[in-house]
């Protein structure tokens, strides 16, 4: 009798053992997919002086898809952009440089665009890149059964009826592109777009292999499998849950002669310190270092800052808040905040005080290629005076002495600390005023914005395309961001012509954007706060990453591994 | 036996179908919804996007084709990772968590029922304040604590271990360290407690005066004995283990459940969510059924199939 008990105990270990094993060789499998990726890694470039052309790098999170028409995010849009290619790609100088795309021609409307591709494209497949896979992969994007959430929003008002196709009220067919044999990509656009060709840069408007994608069905883009490549890198030892993965040189690239490295590894680690740790172990060539830890490694000889051209603000709800409905008041909370102490002592990562409503370095006069910035100046900066002076009339205008405002954050530890110091700010420099804090997370946040139920909300935008009208169409009336009742239509007149009948005259134009942030500021529409930055640690062998201000945030097409001693 | 284990199956199915419906409801009831992040998304691809999901179906009909699926083993897709099923991502990332949790578990109750043993042997002792001061030590201090020491002590310093990732059993050592400690000091505490009591007891008196050696009465009589209430305790913290924990695995980069758990809870990632409690709940009442069972083999007096003694 007991030894049978034993043996059942016995029987239960072994089972368990069992279980354990079976569990373990998954990973063996995932360990040696990463493995093999060193070992490959042996390979040289040629002219490279012998020096490994591989690269060792983190990433902050999984990619949640591959699928040019679903992709939403940052992550995505980076392996989008060096595994494929659309009609241009942007270079170090964020100047558009062709890609598939030899050049094109614009018609004196400005309404059709013609393309004419290189024969020599290929898909990783060895199948030719030609002008139907792009007609193919946009009508796939605003295709309603597709349910993608950047087609309609990148192609709708531009390319003519996205939107109507997307609404289900004309058939795909109908859709403006059309390919005039092989290599010949005609476009026709709503109206006229002047940031159209920086769009052709963008992940959504990359081509698509029919064949290839329907064959796949729903599985496409779900793995390194069933994805194609017609960009500097193939995906590879990847799959929509992988922590790490593998950019490798694509043979078949058109430019690979271009392309030095051999081999990029990825790996996921969302702990800073772990990334600090690998990056001086040397087992990363790179880390991005939370504000926390900035303090610690910025003496470091490999520490840099990035500037980026993300924007941080405050959204002042106009419809929810008497007070946030008055003028005065509104600019009161743009001045009351100390911007320089925010970006010094509490983000500490490089962040850059914004004083307006277009980044800097993002965009640039026409004809004198002043930055935009540099042309307008700093339009709303901190005076706690002033600041005192148009809190104490607004006040007095709506007739209170004391006025309670909802705070809007994320729930984020750093977020946290920043929300505090802002809401301290505030309530420090504007007497009388009582500032309630709702953290939350990032969806309820949007859910919140979107119904508008918010009085004060700190919020930030990254770019979509590379011109003023990503940010200054956010604060249309009804803009799809607007979400705080504010409008302006004097604003709404200017912006709105930037994309009517400006559209074709470049100078008059910029200054209608000029003049635009100019009221946005007389209007308090929303308080800037600061432009981010990212503060990592780099090492010196890596040269000539392209770091993008939109689409791909990380272009490798050009890099290499230059020998350190 | 065979039926009494037949009968608890049956129970498990009925405890999980519960925790199924439960969790169901519980989720339609969380604000927000898997659009939320998708602030861009017009309302006609909006109701694509719930068409696909099947979230424009009333709540009765998505919980009916929810439990359908379940028990054809199918839960579903991810919102998060487009086309991916859960049953992949769960499969993806078990193993990982599995692996550390059972090491964790074995090694640090293994280590912690010695403690205690020690401990008990060399009452008021060096020995039984020294490994007392361990397991109040490792039950205050957070595991994650442990992990960045360790980590900076033996990975950064010293190099005798990778730093983080999962790319073979190196890579595993010390996150199991790191979390074997709160099993080894919970083991370590209740041995030598109960160690202590039973050999206070009549029985023990009476198996010395019979002439049974030390090493017969602590191992024969007394630890078999002092295991009983730590199976109880080990076998609910075992699941916690072994699906993962957050911050052991977030600071050694391991691709667990805990970690892709809280991710999938960020994003309202709904069929995710239910998938992953629903192994939690699976690993659970399957533990307590392994408990059970040891109760009986650990003691012959605690008969599972009840009645006559």
């Amino acid at each position: 009798m007991k030894l049978s008990k034993f043996s059942l105990l016995l029987a239960l270990g072994i089972l368990l053992s069992i279980f354990m094993v079976a569990c373990s060789s998954g990973d063996d499998g995932g360990s040696t997919s990463s493995d093999s990726g060193s070992d490959s890694g042996g390979e040289t470039a040629e002219g490279s002086e012998d020096v490994k052309q591989v690269l060792n790098l983190l990433e902050s999170d999984t990619i949640p898809t591959m699928d040019v028409s679903m992709a939403t995010d940052e992550l995505a849009f980076i392996y989008l952009g060096n595994t494929m290619e659309g009609l241009y790609r942007l270079d170090k100088d964020s100047k558009m440089v062709p890609g598939i795309a030899k050049d094109h021609t614009v018609s004196e409307d400005g309404l059709t665009w013609t393309f004419n591709l290189r024969e020599d494209a290929k898909w990783s497949n060895g199948a030719p890149v030609t002008a139907h896979d792009f007609v193919y992969a946009w009508q796939r994007a605003v295709d309603p059964a597709t349910g993608s959430e950047y087609g309609p929003y990148m192609m709708g008002g531009v390319i003519k009826n996205a939107t109507a196709v997307n609404l289900g009220e004309v058939p795909v067919e109908e859709l403006g592109v059309k390919a005039d044999g092989d290599y010949t990509l005609v476009v026709t656009l709503e109206k006229p777009t002047p940031y159209f060709e920086s769009l052709t840069a963008f992940g959504t408007y990359f081509p698509l292999n029919e064949k290839f994608v329907e064959e796949q069905g729903d599985n496409y883009a779900t793995s390194s499998e069933t994805l194609l490549s017609n960009g500097p890198f193939t995906m590879e030892n990847w799959k929509s849950t992988s922590t790490s993965w593998t950019l490798a040189k694509n043979p078949e690239y058109w430019d690979a002669e271009t392309v030095k490295l051999e081999e990029i590894t990825f790996d996921v680690v969302k702990d800073a310190q772990t990334r600090v740790d690998l990056y001086e172990k040397g087992e990363a060539d790179r880390a991005t270092i939370s504000s926390d830890l900035v303090d610690k490694y910025a003496s470091h000889e490999d520490f840099t800052i990035t500037p980026e051209a993300s924007l941080f603000y405050l959204k002042l709800n106009q419809t929810k808040s008497e007070a946030l409905a008055n003028v005065n008041i509104r600019k009161a909370i743009s001045m009351a905040i100390n911007k320089q102490a925010m970006v010094d002592e509490v983000l500490n990562d490089g962040s850059v005080v914004s004083n307006g409503f277009v980044p800097t370095d993002f965009s640039f006069h026409p004809e004198t290629n002043e930055d935009f910035r540099e042309i307008n100046g700093d339009l709303v900066t901190y005076d706690v005076e002033k600041a005192q002076e148009l809190w104490k009339k607004g006040l007095e205008e709506i007739g209170k002495e004391k006025v309670e405002l909802g705070f809007l954050g994320s729930d984020k530890t750093q977020s946290k600390i920043t929300n505090e110091f802002l809401a301290n700010q505030l309530e420090s420099n504007l007497p009388g005023l009582e500032i309630t804090l709702q953290q939350v997370p990032f969806e309820q946040r949007l859910e919140l914005d979107t119904s508008e139920n918010y009085d004060i909300q700190y919020a930030g935008w990254g770019p979509d395309f590379l011109d003023p009208y990503t940010w200054l169409n956010l604060w249309l009336t009804d803009g799809g961001n607007n979400h705080m009742g504010y409008s302006n239509e004097k604003y709404d007149e200017l912006v709105q012509s930037t994309v009517n009948e400006l559209a074709l005259e470049p100078v008059k134009r910029y200054e209608a954007f000029l003049e635009a942030e100019k009221i946005l500021a007389e209007d308090a529409a929303v308080a800037p706060l600061y432009q981010s930055a990212r503060a990592q640690l780099i090492s010196p062998k890596i040269q000539g990453v392209v770091k993008n201000v939109m689409g791909a945030t990380y272009d490798y097409k050009w890099a290499s591994v230059a020998a350190t001693e | 036996m065979t039926r009494y284990i037949l009968k608890r199956i049956m129970y498990m199915a009925i405890t999980l179908f519960l925790i199924a419906t439960i969790s169901f409801f519980l989720m339609k009831l969380l604000p927000g919804s898997p659009l939320n992040a998708e602030n861009k998304l017009s309302e006609e691809q909006a109701a694509v996007v719930l068409e696909k999901y099947g979230l424009n179906d009333p709540v009765p009909i998505q919980y009916l084709n929810y439990i359908g699926g379940l028990v054809q083993g199918d839960l579903g897709i991810s919102f998060a990772f487009s086309n991916t099923p859960v049953t992949d991502i769960i499969m993806d990332r078990i193993g990982p968590s599995l692996q550390i949790g059972f090491q964790a578990m074995l090694v640090g109750t293994l280590l912690g029922i010695l403690l205690g043993l020690i401990a008990s042997v060399f009452h008021n002792g060096f020995l039984d304040y020294g490994s007392t001061v361990l397991a109040v030590l490792g039950t205050s201090i957070p595991s994650f604590v442990f992990a960045g020491l360790l980590q900076w002590a033996f990975a950064v310093k010293l190099g005798w271990f990778p730093v983080a990732l999962w790319e073979g059993f190196e890579y595993s050592i010390l996150p199991t360290i790191s979390l074997l400690i709160f099993p080894m000091a919970t083991a370590a505490r209740f041995t030598r407690t109960e160690m202590l009591e039973v050999l206070g007891s009549d029985f023990i008196l009476t198996a010395r005066a019979k002439g049974v050696t030390e090493t017969g009465i602590i191992f024969k009589h007394g630890l078999r004995n002092a295991l009983i209430p730590l199976v109880t305790v080990i076998g609910p913290m075992a699941v916690s283990l072994m699906t993962g924990t957050l911050v052991i695995e977030q600071i050694f980069a391991i691709p667990g459940l805990g970690e892709q758990f809280v991710a999938s809870v960020m994003v309202n990632d709904y069929p995710t969510i239910m998938g992953t409690t629903l192994l939690f709940a699976f690993l659970f009442v399957v533990i307590i059924l392994v408990v059970d069972l040891l109760y009986g083999i650990i003691d012959p007096r605690i008969r599972i199939t009840g009645g006559e003694l």
